[in-house]
């Protein structure tokens, strides 16, 4: 793989973001609100709950590992989208570039701006409701590398779907973070669950690090082997959803759908 | 010397359709060649498989004696194009395009190639536009700057002047033709200006239900035919292409 149309991508995105206030709203705004909306959730709960839970490290903890998954998996699809929206497909494809050097291209874009958008969320996390990251101790590293693996996985598996579908199918994949969530149980057990929500939740990688993470917090502990598998399964999505997106790209230049590609070219 | 560009036996079909129906052509070294043919005839599709972004049916293309195919890579690094349905994106500014896609041919020196190319083509005042913000021929003119960006040695040029006034058409027309004499570069043009084809293509391939009917020097090739004028031909071959295919 060669380097500098990987940076070519990057920098692409470091130009829009330069030049549209609007593209940093998101980046910034959104995982503020998140941060404060919650806090003060957290701090209300604080009051009236039983006295030794600790609120802030659960659920804000919870909002900030779940946004950063989020920011990750947005980070691969809105960077997508900018060649989408700009229909410059035929450009950017018809030059040397391969698949692989585009897709590091968006992955190296996500991990700049998840990255950005993780401190800003630590950083108001602490400074106004006094969030430890520390509290999660030596597994913070390794609960953020499973959530950055899957937000990368399933990142390149929306943008395949786009790819295929075309521009209009967007819109199914703005929600799947949400769509994903209660299966995860970010802010709640997963033993909450019915037993066919907890089937599929085994299988997801994200719900091991919300269930470790509430093990850490209130002083128990959490299997290795659960983290290995939570981190086989993330590296096995980021495997599958690689492969569906380049046969996906074969497909869309067997039957000229990447030549054609448009505004609305959904089939 | 091995052409540019090397087109043997292309078919594409799209289900039951034949968009190219066993297209065989080379494009010399110092060649301007142009690809004629009317709408639907299999010019777009023949230009997007030499560019890789549409897998052939059957048939083989070789750049600089690479596979598309197989080295896709080799072949792309020395090949670049312009269409009139591949702007340059409308958010980044004519610099900003420049430099993203000096990266992806890794471009030598290229902010200086970048002033150069932004010099030739009457660019300078527009460096920090956004493309989209540019009158369609100034951004033709930014979408043929960023076609010469790698020096390529295959030139593939879909309609350059159709957004141009006739005197920046006639600066481009001079400006292609020079880079083919002197760099040795292979141009494969398609336009539907008639006049232009003339004055700058060296040889002309008519395209007519996705198959080449007639294949010749510009200027001599209507009168081969009894027609007087290229456009006559081009009106011809439009209207009764059995009668090419049949002669």
């Amino acid at each position: 793989m060669r380097w500098h149309p990987v940076l070519a991508i990057v920098l692409r995105q470091f130009y829009l973001l330069r030049g549209s206030p609007a593209r940093l709203f998101p980046l910034v705004m959104w995982v503020a609100v998140d941060i404060l909306l919650w806090g003060f959730i957290t701090k209300y709960l604080a009051t009236v709950a039983t006295p030794g839970f600790n609120f802030v490290s659960t659920l804000l903890g919870a909002v900030l590992l779940w946004d950063f998954f989020g920011r990750v998996m947005l980070g691969i699809t809105t960077a997508f989208f900018e060649d989408v929206w700009s229909r410059n497909f035929l450009n950017i494809f018809a030059t040397p570039l391969s698949i692989a050097e585009y897709l590091a291209g968006l992955v190296l874009t996500s991990i700049i701006t998840s990255s950005f958008a993780l401190v800003m969320m630590i950083a108001l996390a602490t400074a106004v409701f006094g969030l430890s990251v520390f509290a999660y101790g030596a597994m913070l590293a390794p609960f953020l590398l499973v959530l950055f693996l899957t937000g990368i996985a399933l990142g390149i598996f929306g943008a395949a779907v786009v790819l295929r579908l075309g521009p209009a199918a967007e819109w199914l994949i703005w929600p799947i973070p949400a769509l994903v969530s209660p299966f995860v149980g970010v802010f709640y057990p997963l033993a909450t669950l019915p037993a066919w929500m907890q089937a599929i939740a085994h299988a997801l990688a994200p719900s091991y690090v919300f269930e470790g993470m509430r093990a850490i917090v209130m002083g128990g502990a959490f299997p290795a082997s659960h983290l290995l598998w939570a981190t086989g399964l993330a590296a096995l999505y980021i495997v599958l959803a690689t492969v569906f997106f380049v046969r996906v790209y074969r497909y869309a230049v067997r039957t000229g759908l990447l030549a054609r590609y448009s505004a609305e070219s959904a089939s | 010397m091995a052409p540019v560009l090397s087109v043997s036996a292309l078919r594409k079909t799209f289900g039951d359709k034949v968009a190219v129906d066993g297209v065989s052509f080379e494009v010399g070294h110092n060649e301007i060649v142009g690809l004629l043919g009317p709408n639907g005839a299999g010019k777009t599709t023949t230009i997007n498989m030499i560019l890789g972004v549409l897998e052939p049916t059957a048939g083989r293309i070789q750049i600089e004696g690479r596979d598309v195919a197989t080295q896709r890579a080799q072949a792309l690094a020395c090949t670049n194009f312009t269409a009139v349905y591949a702007p340059l994106p409308g958010n980044l500014t004519v610099y900003q395009n420049l430099r993203v896609f000096a990266l992806i041919y890794d471009v030598k020196n290229s902010a200086a190639r970048i002033q150069e190319l932004l010099e030739q083509f009457d660019l300078v005042a527009f460096r920090n536009v956004k493309c989209g913000l540019l009158s369609s021929g100034e951004q033709a003119r930014a979408a043929l700057a960023k076609a010469m960006l790698n020096r390529p040695r295959l030139l593939l040029l879909d309609e350059p002047t159709a957004s141009l006034d006739p005197s920046k058409a006639r600066e481009i027309r001079a400006t292609i033709r020079a880079l083919a004499r002197r760099d040795g570069v292979g141009v494969l043009w398609t336009s539907h200006n008639m006049v232009e084809v003339q004055e700058v293509c060296d040889r002309v391939l008519f395209l007519s239900r996705g198959a080449i009917l007639l294949e010749g020097d510009p200027k001599t090739l209507p009168g081969e035919h009894g027609k007087g004028s290229l456009e006559d031909l081009f009106v011809s071959v439009a209207r009764e292409p059995l009668t090419f295919e049949a002669g």
